[in-house]
């Protein structure tokens, strides 16, 4: 039986009318529900505020309140007059001995936990690949584990160590290393779960036990992914240690509280300027790293 | 030789309502050279993995010399697996090692946890590996990824990580169903020495009758999980394989046509 031009036709005409129905029914969805969800969010608010003349008037809240970030960020910009440029700059930075040592360990916390987020990741990696677990409950059980390091947030794990192990930078390592370790351990499980089997399946015809499999088998085919990752995670690591001092875990978030609650608006700036640098040049430098790895992985 | 007979009693492996093994039952004496043949889907892959217990059977039992290996598990389970070295079509070697270390994952059975992991080796059997190179004719290509040896030598780098098993039995997957006709000669040669030299069993997965008759004392021929015909190459005449087959099992496994598919596959 021949599937003539017309027979065609009409199963095109069918399938074009139910991919225009899937899109506008998809369409009509998703704006109902940002609709839905920036109401909740108080978007569409209309908010009183009181004018220069002092009578009051009402306006959106979006209109209404963006003036005060553009007064909250002026308040932050420090005098800085060409004739004295030296001693304003002093002047803005004043702190810098403080903040230099902080800064430092800053980057050390973030360092530090990397390393533990990276060890206790790649360790829990092979049981959580759906391909190489040994058993089911053992993938579920560390599936769930790294399920619960990563989505109770570094500023909770940072209070709860806080309060374990006392203010300080310690406190810091462990909440950063402990949510790195989820979020890492996932990310190592996928590129395991992406590999070749042959090799492994190539090990184990040889006699080798499932750790052999695991070192011989996979992690040749998974370390540039692995590496690739952990740059990226200190990179993140390192902002994250820029704020987890709020709580008391160490590093530069600790001035960050002082300067808003005091409200030494020019501290701010510096401070920002600060981490925004920091974060800026371990970017930098952990992508050109990043890619030369990758690059040496394809040639080698 | 000792009465070291690899020994299959009514071996069945089934994979939902498909019978893949079906009731097999076979004794293969020290020494042999043993080609197993029959269409894709024929059981063949499944048999030598049961044999290694790559695969468990749903039933029947496997010997060695007497010993049950159906029944193995853990350390001794790890040992068999290392005295029936295998070979497979696709090679499965770590193209991000070097060759040499390749080799050596033949030694891991042999290994502690710690020693594995470090991969660390004895001068002893890093010896053994480059000797085994050697033998292969790949000692300059020892500290090369293996992903950059071309299918033939990786083949043999694979021989090579089955010999440093020093094993009893080596068993074969379609070793050279992947490879063009000049590698699978040089193939199948180093499988012949093999046998021959140290006197090894060899059990191989072929697709080709001709090559089954050119190299095997034995040919084995499977058919829907069962052994259809199971005896030296020159009883395994034409007829007998219409006999077995039908006439559009001959055709299959006339060379001239099976040939050609597969080699479009590996230039694809």
């Amino acid at each position: 039986m021949a599937y003539s031009i017309d027979e065609f036709h009409t199963d095109y005409t069918r399938h074009r009318a139910r991919q225009l129905a899937t899109f506008w029914t998809v369409a009509v969805l998703l704006l109902a529900l940002t609709w839905a969800t920036g109401q909740l969010a108080g978007f569409f608010r209309v908010t009183q505020l009181t004018l220069a003349d002092g009578s009051r008037a009402e306006a959106w809240v979006l209109a209404a309140g963006l003036p005060r970030l553009g007064e909250y960020i002026e308040k932050t910009i420090p005098v800085l007059r060409v004739e004295s440029i030296g001693a304003d700059f002093a002047e803005w930075f004043w702190r810098w001995k403080t903040w230099a040592r902080l800064l430092l360990e800053t980057v050390l916390i973030g360092f530090l936990a990397t390393f533990f987020g990276v060890t206790g990741g790649l360790l829990l990696s092979f049981t959580a690949a759906r391909n190489l677990a040994p058993a089911r409950w053992i993938f579920w059980a560390t599936r769930r584990t790294l399920e619960i390091a990563r989505t109770v947030p570094e500023l909770v794990w940072a209070l709860i160590f806080v309060f374990c192990f006392g203010v300080g930078p310690l406190a810091g390592v462990l909440a950063i290393a402990m949510h790195s370790t989820g979020a890492l351990g996932k990310l190592y499980s996928e590129a395991n779960e992406n590999i070749d089997m042959r090799p492994v399946e190539g090990v184990k015809a040889a006699g080798g036990s499932w750790a052999d499999q695991m070192r011989w088998g996979v992690l040749p085919q998974v370390i540039p992914n692995v590496i690739s990752y952990t740059l990226l995670r200190f990179e993140i690591n390192v902002r994250s240690s820029s704020i987890i001092g709020y709580v008391g875990a160490g590093g530069l978030g600790q001035e960050l509280r002082t300067a808003i609650s005091l409200q030494e608006y020019t501290n701010l700036s510096a401070l920002f300027l600060i981490i925004f640098a920091t974060v800026m040049v371990i970017d930098w430098a952990s992508e050109k790293l990043r890619h030369r790895i990758i690059g040496l992985g394809k040639t080698a | 030789m000792e009465n070291n007979i690899l020994s299959l009693k009514n071996v069945s492996r089934s994979f939902g309502a498909t019978k893949a093994v079906d009731r097999v039952t076979l004794d293969i004496q020290p020494g042999q050279f043993v080609g197993v043949i029959g269409r894709s889907g024929a059981g063949k892959s499944t048999l030598l993995r049961l044999i290694n217990r790559l695969i468990e059977p749903s039933s029947g039992t496997i010997s060695y010399g007497g010993r049950s290996i159906t029944s193995l598990s853990g350390r001794a389970l790890r040992e068999w697996r290392r005295d029936c070295a295998m070979i497979f079509q696709q090679f499965n070697l770590v193209e991000r090692l070097d060759v040499l270390s390749n080799v050596l994952v033949g030694r891991l059975a042999d290994h502690g946890f710690l020693s594995s992991m470090a991969m660390r080796f004895s001068d002893a059997e890093r010896a053994m590996a480059l000797a085994a190179l050697e033998r292969l004719d790949l000692l300059p290509q020892a500290l090369q990824l293996a992903g950059t040896l071309s299918g033939g030598q990786q083949q043999r780098v694979a021989i090579a990580r089955a010999l440093v098993q020093q094993p009893r039995i080596m068993l074969a997957d379609e070793p050279i169903a992947s490879l063009d006709p000049g590698n699978a000669t040089r193939v199948m040669d180093a499988l012949r020495s093999i046998n021959r030299e140290d006197g090894l069993t060899v059990l191989v997965n072929l697709h080709t009758l001709e090559t089954a008759r050119n190299y095997c004392s034995r040919i084995i021929a499977m058919r829907a999980g069962r052994v259809q015909f199971d005896g030296p190459p020159r009883l395994l005449t034409d007829s007998a394989v219409r006999d077995i087959y039908g006439a559009e099992g001959l055709h299959e496994f006339d060379p001239s046509i099976t040939e050609a598919p597969i080699r479009l596959r590996v230039s694809a």
